[in-house]
């Protein structure tokens, strides 16, 4: 749908080859493009303004270097500069302070704070060793107080109820006097959504943060904001001394330029993003990578690490191992490839993460989704391990019963057999020419 | 400015609909509306205001490709001399905006032959569907027809409770299963219940999902196939809600879930705020799905039906 940035400047700056300075004049259009590309992505006007003001300001004059063209060059020094505006490093949470440590979540309606308030429960028992207690103060919606105890007992928090006929402020104060006596490091404090031009909750979300002294007030907003993140980051910002800001449903494929308008404005870190509908799903923030994903980039940081956490090395040596003796990469090993691409989020999260890809169609990501890879898992269970061995011996009667075994029809079972063939010859040439002929290999395939 | 009462105030506040619908959008006129009106009375068309046009859209998110679009336009009307004055210029941009939308602007009418009568409930996570249904139940129910609510949301936590919670305050029977349990199943028995219980209307709730999760689009399929065995013509109405305060990223929404289910309409909610709604106008263009609601506020009576022509006027007020 959204053409990468990187793409619109490639058809820009092709009459820009071999000059060897950026000036006024020669960036012109690509500047332009690169403002479209921003405001695709969400990001503010007033803040795309100053951003480009600032990138020509810095990119005129400049040498190009000898290995880019002006047009990398270009992309680089805009890169450069989202990076910056973002904040340099991740940062965390500043929980060190006498217990309880109060946090404070605030942000419009829908914009998901009761979620993520259970994620942030589930983040700092898991990796910061610290016992969460969460209360909600939203009296407003209906069932908002039993959708956090339940998440609450999902992630295992102790949970503070309240009633709807109480005040906001006096059960966010009997809580944190509860999880004083109950030794809770953290107490995480959800509000109701509301609206940054709705003086009487303001006014009662000012009067909870009096009352509570949050260490984090943190702005929960979501990342397919438009133009009007502007306004209600502003509003929030000037009511409650905020602390930080969590990007929330990035999982989908918003730009998420709203974090840069957000930042702009607020010039507050963004410091988690929220990446799904799980109590697992939230990451620590990086703005290099979100920089990269604004431009359409891809996220190459992010898929190494995540690689990195989830791959199973002893099973990846394992099938090295084996390569090396010379026997053959079976349907067994080819098993537990899909079931590690899906532990990563399968094919289409690792899609996402590719530099280029943006420019695969939907249609072929959607052909590449997780329910193929368990559906190939279950025709490879549904073999004997003779079979799984030596795929060769497959007939018409054996592929028949594997299909009535795996609920599939007989030309699945071809399918999966001749992706299988592929990623063995991929392999063997792996096992002889190296990485350098694999990806050259994986490069023909792809419909880039 | 509109003060909300919370919880909404199911009563009338006295005002029309007009009135009630730019007090509404007072926000967005005094935004777009009030740096317009300065424009207007130039007395010569001239790039800058062109410029300022394009700016002014764009902030309103109407996105790249129709702020385009509608300059385009302009500027091949200027050229053409057509254009004198900013005047002019106002009622032809005003005139190209509302024949965008114009089209699109169809309300949901419930006929009388189908009973009952489907509405299926669809969006991404937060987007205010749940809140969009109550206030939908109680103006279906005070206009005579009888509701019944299906809670298709088993995945998040306590949404049907949520359900459950505004039905019993408002007298709107709600049918669901505990969390977890599937979503197609409870809106097949709640269908089966409408049948029984001669219902004239069912609305189904469901849980937010992304666009871009396939298996939960698939899942919406799922519902879609399921429903349509007890009626071959059910759902009646597939409405799709876009958080008004989303930018170009909706539009990709609204795409995706019409590809996987074949929308017949769009409500666009959270106007109340300083948000314009600007997508609206791409989605209009690019889909033609019909433009059911607006939703302004959070009183049952804050859920308007889009008027194309109030819509854009009361973007730009006078």
């Amino acid at each position: 749908m959204f053409d990468t940035l990187t793409g619109r400047l490639a058809r820009t700056l092709k009459n820009l080859r071999g000059q060897g300075r950026l000036s006024e004049d020669n960036i012109k259009d690509a500047l332009r493009e690169v403002r479209v590309a921003l405001l695709e992505a969400d990001v503010a006007l007033p803040v795309v303004r100053d951003f480009i003001e600032h990138v020509r300001a810095r990119a005129v004059g400049q040498e190009v270097m000898q290995s880019l063209s002006p047009g990398q060059m270009l992309i680089k020094t805009v890169q450069e500069e989202l990076t910056a505006l973002m904040g340099e490093r991740c940062e965390d949470l500043a929980l060190n302070v006498a217990p309880p440590a109060v946090i404070l979540m605030a942000g419009l309606q829908g914009a998901g704070k009761t979620t993520t308030a259970a994620k942030l429960a589930r983040w700092l028992q898991e990796r910061k060793k610290k016992s969460v207690l969460l209360v909600s103060a939203d009296i407003y919606r209906p069932a908002a107080i039993e959708q956090l105890r339940v998440l609450a007992a999902e992630t295992g928090a102790r949970f503070f109820p309240g009633s709807t006929d109480q005040d906001p402020v006096q059960i966010a104060q009997a809580a944190i006097q509860h999880a004083r006596t109950q030794f809770a490091d953290v107490v995480i404090v959800d509000s109701a959504g509301r609206l940054h031009v709705d003086d009487a909750m303001m006014d009662e979300i000012k009067r909870l943060h009096q009352a509570v002294q949050p260490v984090e007030t943190l702005f929960v907003v979501d990342s397919m904001t438009g133009q009007d993140a502007v306004h209600s980051a502003a509003a929030f910002n000037a009511a409650l001394p905020l602390t930080g800001v969590i990007l929330t449903k990035a999982d989908g494929d918003a730009r998420g330029g709203a974090a840069l308008s957000v930042r702009h404005l607020t010039g507050k870190p963004v410091k988690f993003l929220g990446v799904g509908e799980k109590t697992t799903a939230l990451e620590a923030f990086h703005p290099d990578r979100i920089a990269s994903r604004i431009l359409g980039m891809g996220d190459v940081m992010g898929l190494i690490e995540e690689a990195e956490q989830n791959l199973d090395k002893q099973k990846m040596e394992n099938i090295a191992a084996k390569l090396k003796k010379g026997k053959g990469f079976d349907l067994t090993d080819f098993r537990d490839q899909l079931r590690q691409i899906r532990s990563m989020g399968g094919v289409g999260s690792l899609m996402n993460k590719l530099p280029g890809m943006g420019q695969v169609p939907e249609a072929v990501k959607n052909q590449m989704n997780n329910q193929d890879t368990r559906r190939q898992e279950a025709i490879i269970n549904s073999m004997t391990p003779e079979e799984r061995r030596k795929p060769g011996i497959l007939n018409g009667s054996r592929k028949r019963r594997i299909a009535a075994g795996s609920g599939a029809e007989v030309q699945d079972v071809n399918r999966l057999l001749k992706q299988f063939e592929q990623m063995q010859r991929m392999m063997k040439q792996m096992s002889q020419g190296g990485m350098a002929k694999m990806l050259r290999a994986f490069k023909g395939r792809l419909p880039v | 400015m509109l003060s909300f009462k919370k919880p909404p105030p199911s009563g009338n506040t006295g005002l029309t609909g007009l009135a009630r619908l730019k007090q509404g959008l007072a926000r967005a006129r005094s935004g777009l509306g009030a740096a317009f009106a300065g424009l207007f009375r130039a007395s010569a068309v001239d790039e800058t205001l062109l410029e300022e046009i394009e700016t002014l859209l764009l902030g309103a998110d109407a996105g790249v490709e129709v702020t385009q679009t509608v300059l385009h336009s302009l500027r091949t009307r200027l050229a053409l001399g057509e254009l004198p004055d900013g005047a002019a210029l106002n009622a032809a941009l005003r005139a190209e905006l509302l024949a965008m939308l114009a089209p699109s602007a169809q309300p949901l009418r419930i006929p009388s032959h189908i009973r009952p009568f489907v509405i299926l409930v669809v969006g991404v996570n937060g987007a205010g569907k749940t809140t969009t249904i109550g206030k939908l139940a109680k103006q279906l129910q005070q206009s005579g027809h009888s509701v019944l609510l299906a809670a298709g949301d088993t995945f998040r936590a306590a949404a049907m409770e949520q359900l459950q919670n505004w039905g019993a305050r408002n007298n709107v029977p709600v049918i669901g299963q505990p969390q977890g349990a599937d979503s197609a199943s409870v809106i097949y028995d709640a269908l089966q219940a409408a049948r029984a219980r001669g219902a004239d209307v069912l609305i189904a709730d469901t849980s937010g999902r992304l666009h871009t999760q396939s298996n939960l689009m698939e899942e919406l399929k799922k519902i879609k196939r399921v429903v349509s065995k007890l009626d071959p013509a059910a759902p009646h109405e597939v409405m799709l809600i876009v958080d008004g305060t989303q930018g170009q990223n909706a539009l990709a929404q609204a795409v995706q879930f019409h590809q996987a289910l074949s929308l017949t309409g769009v409500t666009l909610t959270k106007l109340d705020g300083t948000a314009k709604g600007g997508i609206v106008f791409a989605i209009a263009k690019k889909l033609g799905v019909p433009l059911r609601y607006i939703g302004i506020g959070e009183g049952v009576d804050d859920l308007r039906e889009f008027d194309a022509a109030q819509f854009v006027e009361a973007l730009f007020g006078e």
